[in-house]
């Protein structure tokens, strides 16, 4: 697949504070990809750096296979972490505004945001002031001006902090409509459950360093222990307990059901089979809950940056 | 349309589309005449009451010999006691009382002669009632010495030099005053200006960076020409409002013109001697018109041409530094700290000017200031009215024009470090560290 963004070996040093180390991450386009990290791991920079804000101090990065230049800005919309609009301009002028310093003409700049403004029915909003609204509809119109000049890729820091659910909603079907029409999108968070449903391919960075990326479903499997959730009804719990205890390597459960006398994580080892745990149980008690445990990025993020 | 210009006209409009901004710039220069005219009211309400003295005068020659004024009213309480006289006086509701008893030399009387008031009285009267007396008790020894005041009168000598440069051209003491005057205000107005517009920009950093709009916009745009736009846009808005503040004072000073009756006529004396004729009974006095001739007779091309200059390269220079000082900080409370040096320097270069430059314009202090890029705006304008040698103003612009490249380079650096920092406030130690990443 093509790359829409390579990052390669990107470092970046603020006096003696190393922010990035020889970071690589490809981006494959039309992906959703997730930049993840805990707060002050260096995502930020590297997205400064991919909005050619800041300029590495070595390495370099490629916009579909050719170096990045200022000419690409018109191709990358982005809505910082910290983002605010002027307060005492009109929206409709301030929107156009920003969107001409991204190359667009005036009149399309107008006729683009109409439609944005439409869409979102807003359009009585356009000769208020930013102090006149409150902070989700502001929200609202700092997402339009990110995405109003069609970039191809769209790169989002922390997007969901600060939305109210129904708006974070309506930015999600946002984002993911843009992306069905061919955009590429970056997720930069630390907030990993708020984008696990979203991203397809994920990178993980730590004190600077990648530690982990790849397809989160490839990363998914790597992770998980083969670890299944047990619930069931017997009998003799006893018994059971004592048989999956002589087999397995059991341990107290992670979940919660109703009605069961029984609830286990029971992990399987390299050449045990699900299928005969699965007889076991089925030999001894009613079963009413079996699932294998598959680690959540959040999961995967904590135990790798702990191990890091 | 290019970043730049995009940026600046957005700064300009904003600018100029403001409330305050607006209001300041027609309410200034009502506020200047307003004032102008209520001063003048107030002192002329001031000299308008008469005011009555009483004079009890033992000596029996002096009082005859004071000269009661328009507003200054002598008058004699011819046979009481000081003590009566009090009463008197105070019941006449007078605004004072001159004892003079009478001693045996105009000496002795002259240091016991008191002035009696309810309220302490302006030091002009006291003044004028002071001279009066001693020219009265002067007279009244040179009689006793046997002198005749008349040759006394006649040998004195009244001095007023020709003055003349080498190059011929003539001078005045009215032309020395008008230039210390004209370029005093110069630099105040050079002074205000970099003030005002300097703190304009950094507050329009401020904003931008407490908003959280700026990483929105240097997304697009590079800091240096958000910076750049920047200063533009807000020196533009400062020129409008000169402009019209110019058309109002046109319009003001065309009135006062055809109110007047003052016309000038253009030279046709080879000493390029501006004539000026008052039509008669007109309220411009002899001192005025020597004024406007002496202001005419400045060095007016050459200061125009070096205020533009010198303007241009001042503004620059302090508005990178606001900007840079902007970005360095949250809000305008921590802008204090850095905000102190700039302030102190420029107010330096102020009293420089108006310490030096009166006394010799072109003495060694006044022309080092006028050589060091941060008070040469102010100074220099100062001692240009005086006759400055164009090598030197060549020099000394040329000095501020390098330093203003040096100063927006770093300005811009700690401007694009600055924007995008947040929390603390830096230290000196950390900006320096800024200019290295």
């Amino acid at each position: 697949m093509n790359n829409i963004l390579s990052v390669k070996a990107v470092s970046k040093h603020y006096g003696d504070f190393t922010a990035l180390n020889e970071v690589s991450i490809n981006i494959p386009e039309g992906s959703v990809f997730g930049l993840l990290g805990p707060n002050g791991a260096g995502k930020t920079t590297l997205i400064r750096i991919i909005n050619q804000i800041t300029q590495p101090d070595s390495g370099k990065v490629f916009f579909n296979d050719t170096e990045l230049k200022p000419s690409h800005i018109k191709n990358i919309g982005y809505l910082p972490e910290e983002r605010g609009l002027y307060p005492k301009m009109k929206i409709g002028e301030q929107a156009i505004y920003l969107a001409q310093l991204k190359g667009l003409d005036r009149s399309t700049a107008k006729a683009e945001l109409s439609r944005w403004f439409e869409k979102f029915e807003i359009t009585d909003w356009w000769n208020k002031k930013v102090t006149e609204l409150s902070k989700g509809m502001a929200q609202k119109v700092q997402f339009i001006v990110t995405v109003l000049h069609k970039p191809k890729l769209l790169i989002f820091d922390e997007p969901f902090s600060g939305f109210d659910p129904i708006n974070a909603n309506l930015i999600k079907d946002e984002i993911l409509e843009l992306r069905k029409n061919g955009a590429t999108v970056i997720f930069s968070t630390h907030r990993m459950e708020s984008v696990e449903e979203l991203c397809e391919d994920i990178a993980l960075i730590n004190n600077s360093n990648k530690i982990l990326d790849g397809k989160l479903d490839d990363i998914k499997s790597t992770f998980k222990s083969n670890t299944f959730e047990i619930a069931v009804n017997s009998s003799n719990t006893d018994y059971l307990e004592n048989q999956l205890n002589s087999i397995y390597e059991v341990s107290d459960p992670s979940f919660k059901t109703l009605g069961d006398n029984l609830r286990l994580n029971v992990k399987l080892g390299s050449n045990q089979k699900s299928n005969d745990l699965l007889k076991l149980l089925s030999d001894n008690s009613e079963i009413i809950h079996f699932k294998e445990v598959i680690p959540s990025a959040s999961e995967i993020f904590i135990n790798s940056v702990k191990n890091d | 349309m290019g970043h730049f210009t995009l940026i600046t006209t957005r700064e300009y409009l904003n600018k100029i589309t403001n409330k305050t901004f607006i209001l300041s710039t027609f309410l200034t220069p009502l506020f200047i005449v307003g004032l102008v005219f209520f001063l003048g009211y107030l002192s002329s309400l001031n000299n308008e009451t008469v005011k009555n003295i009483s004079v009890v005068d033992e000596t029996g020659f002096v009082y005859e010999k004071l000269n009661s004024s328009e507003f200054l009213k002598y008058s004699l309480l011819e046979s009481f006691s000081i003590e009566e006289a009090k009463i008197i006086s105070k019941t006449k509701s007078d605004y004072g009382l001159i004892y003079i008893p009478n001693l045996n030399s105009p000496k002795e009387i002259a240091e016991a002669i008191s002035f009696i008031s309810e309220d302490s009285p302006s030091f002009t009267l006291i003044n004028n009632i002071e001279s009066q007396i001693e020219r009265i008790l002067t007279s009244k020894n040179f009689m006793i010495e046997g002198l005749d005041i008349n040759q006394i009168n006649d040998s004195k000598v009244y001095v007023n030099l020709f003055q003349e440069t080498f190059e011929g051209e003539k001078t005045t003491k009215t032309d020395g005053f008008l230039k210390l005057l004209f370029g005093l205000f110069l630099g105040m107005l050079l002074y205000i200006f970099i003030f005002a517009y300097g703190s304009m920009i950094m507050m329009s950093v401020i904003e931008e960076k407490t908003n959280r709009i700026v990483e929105i916009v240097i997304s697009s745009v590079k800091p240096f020409q958000l910076l750049t736009g920047k200063i533009i846009g807000t020196s533009l808005a400062g020129l409008t409002q000169f402009i019209v503040w110019g058309f109002l004072f046109f319009i003001f000073s065309t009135i006062v013109t055809s109110l007047f009756g003052i016309t000038s006529m253009p030279s046709t004396t080879s000493d390029a001697q501006i004539m000026l004729s008052a039509s008669e009974g007109s309220a411009i006095s002899t001192d005025s018109l020597e004024l406007i001739a002496a202001f005419i007779n400045l060095p007016l091309t050459n200061i125009f041409i070096a205020f533009i200059f010198y303007f241009l390269g001042g503004y620059l220079l302090y508005s990178s530094i606001f900007a840079a000082i902007g970005a360095a900080v949250d809000n305008q409370t921590d802008a204090q700290q850095f905000l102190m040096p700039i302030t102190i320097i420029l107010i330096v270069a102020l009293y420089a000017g108006f310490l030096t430059v009166p006394d010799d314009p072109n003495g060694i202090v006044a022309q080092i200031f006028s050589f060091i890029p941060l008070t040469s705006p102010i100074v220099m304008m100062m001692r240009i009215p005086h006759g400055v040698p164009i090598f030197e103003q060549i020099i000394s612009l040329t000095i501020l024009f390098l330093s203003v490249i040096l100063i927006i380079w770093i300005a811009a650096k700690i401007y694009r470090i600055g924007i995008l920092m947040y929390g603390k406030k830096p230290s000196y130690k950390e900006l320096l560290k800024w200019l290295k990443y």
